[in-house]
């Protein structure tokens, strides 16, 4: 073998071994943060420190009450799309009245926790990768680390609360309004009605299908707090590295759902 | 020094050694702060006074050696302990890093949501009080982005004496002020010290500033002390590098030109062997 192949196969290698350790030790990070949290959270009332409720609530309003009407839109769209889709697929085989059947798993199984996953990550999961890195850079984290503020405590188990509280809120929000808006679209072209067409959604569905996507969503609210603060944590080099930080954040957020989604799918139709 | 001389120090650093990395940063400091002192640190651009007063914050892990806040060695200070001392320090840090998400008012009464049961009016009295400190009464519901920087260095004096600190830590508290506001900052340094008889540490380029406000000085040099001493001892100090340092004689103007072209290029003039 010659030297320049050589080297170039030891670059690589290299390269592959840095990244590798590099997404083990974030993985770690994210680890010991949500370990941490968990530990501010049951124990900073006895450290003198509890989590404020008033910091939870302004965070539940920011990811959960501002996103209902991106939320709803997106899901009637994809309701709705389920809908036109499904009866041009089904109806080549004659099967369009299965339809029902198929919107309603695919709802509340999958989109509505996928859309409104990516949705979370792409508002609330950069905001929070955005304001933790400014907070770096201005040097807020090291005035509250001074004041005896745990930053874990002040800034990051409100935000994780939220998350876990009000994604799967939004997620059962987006199944009845992807729902409906399918309906909607199937009463228009098949012609059967409103109630024709909840009695068959209803009766398609167990509430195993409807905890799997609220499940779902809460593990997507774990990964997305945590990537936005282990990024946020992370960032240098001023205001670009704030720009950098946030998009990677967006960026691993959204692969680690869409990932962990397929995982679920998997290992729940085992 | 005597042991009670020792245990009375507000300040106490022994054999402070620090990396980051492979670069050792902090050689083996020893540095004293003494009760109702102002103690002004100097040095170039990475003579290791930023890290210093990271080490003095608790905000960074020394390599090896002490230091010790009010008599606590805040490298063993566990959670609790450390929140305990906490509350007898105030840090007005250099960007004055007040939290843009909330008002003036909200930033300075933080400390005392978090460690006291004051009530609501209690709290906004002891704001406005320290705001008249600082001159800034009535400026507690703007926000942080409504200010001007000498008045964000203000506020962020403001939040760092709000619990009464027996300790005031400022970092480069005059840099990026006009001359005029850099002059009532360090009034206003030198007012609190009288008033309210803190030591207070502070870490500056400003050779005016620190002449003025500063009961003895510690000059920094390549991550050692090169000198500790009141205002006149480091103004009369013989030594040539702190005459350097006072003077702002850059490397070009101290080396001859002979040694400064071999620095640059490496290229040995006469004969000298290269570096």
């Amino acid at each position: 073998m010659s030297d320049p192949m050589r080297s170039a196969i030891l670059r690589h290698t290299e390269t592959v071994g840095r990244t590798s350790i590099s997404a083990i030790e974030m993985i770690g990070h994210w680890g010991a943060l949500l370990g941490e949290s968990v530990y501010w959270l049951f124990a900073g009332a006895k450290m003198k420190q509890p989590v404020r409720i008033s910091a939870i609530f302004q965070q539940m309003m920011e990811i959960g009450i501002f996103a209902i009407p991106i939320v709803a839109l997106l899901s009637a769209t994809i309701g709705m799309m389920l809908a036109i889709q499904g009866i041009h697929t089904l109806s080549i085989f004659g099967a369009e009245s299965q339809v029902v059947f198929g919107i309603s798993l695919s709802v509340v199984r999958e989109f509505s926790a996928l859309i409104t996953g990516i949705l979370v990550a792409g508002r609330s999961g950069s905001a929070l990768a955005a304001r933790l890195s400014t907070m770096q850079i201005n040097q807020e984290i090291d005035a509250l680390r001074v004041m005896g503020i745990h930053p874990v405590r002040f800034l990051v188990v409100p935000s994780l609360i939220a998350m876990i509280v009000m994604l799967p809120a939004l997620t059962f929000l987006s199944d009845i309004v992807a729902l409906y808006a399918a309906g909607l679209w199937v009463s228009f072209d098949l012609g059967i009605s409103q109630a024709a067409y909840w009695s068959q959604t209803i009766d398609a569905l167990s509430i195993g299908d409807l905890w799997h996507g609220i499940g779902k969503a809460a593990i997507f609210a774990v990964l997305i707090t945590l990537i936005g603060v282990v990024n946020g944590a992370s960032v240098t080099g001023g205001a670009e590295g704030v720009g950098r930080v946030t998009t990677r954040a967006v960026v691993q957020a959204i692969s680690a759902i869409v990932i962990t989604d397929m995982i679920f799918a998997f290992l729940a139709t085992r | 020094m005597s042991s009670d001389e020792a245990g009375n120090l507000a300040i106490r650093v022994r054999d402070l050694v620090t990396h980051y990395g492979e670069r050792q940063i902090l050689k083996g400091i020893d540095f004293d702060v003494r009760p109702a002192e102002i103690m002004v640190i100097m040095g170039g651009s990475g003579s290791g006074k930023s890290t210093l007063m990271r080490h003095l914050l608790a905000l960074e892990a020394a390599t090896s050696g002490s230091v010790e806040v009010l008599g606590e060695d805040i490298g063993r200070l566990g959670t609790r302990a450390r929140a305990e001392l906490s509350k007898k320090i105030g840090v007005a840090f250099q960007s004055g890093a007040l939290f843009s998400s909330l008002s003036v008012g909200e930033n300075i009464q933080l400390p005392l949501a978090e460690h006291t049961k004051l009530n609501a009016a209690t709290k906004a009295i002891m704001t406005r009080m320290k705001l008249e400190v600082v001159d800034l009464a009535g400026f507690e519901d703007l926000m942080p982005s409504e200010l001007s920087g000498g008045m964000i260095k203000r506020a962020a004096l403001a939040r760092a004496i709000i619990m009464d600190p027996k300790i005031l830590f400022c970092d480069e508290p005059s840099a990026g002020l006009d001359p005029v506001v850099a002059a009532s900052l360090d009034d206003l340094i030198l007012r609190l010290r009288d008033a309210m008889q803190m030591s207070i540490v502070v870490v500056t380029h400003e050779l005016e500033s620190a002449f003025k406000i500063a009961d003895r000085i510690t000059i920094l040099d390549q991550g050692h002390i090169l000198a500790v001493g009141t205002v006149d001892e480091i103004k009369n100090s013989d030594n040539e590098r702190i005459q350097n340092i006072l003077h702002r004689r850059t490397e070009e103007e101290i080396l001859d030109a002979d040694e400064y072209l071999r620095r640059l290029t490496g290229i040995t003039v006469e004969g000298s062997p290269a570096l």
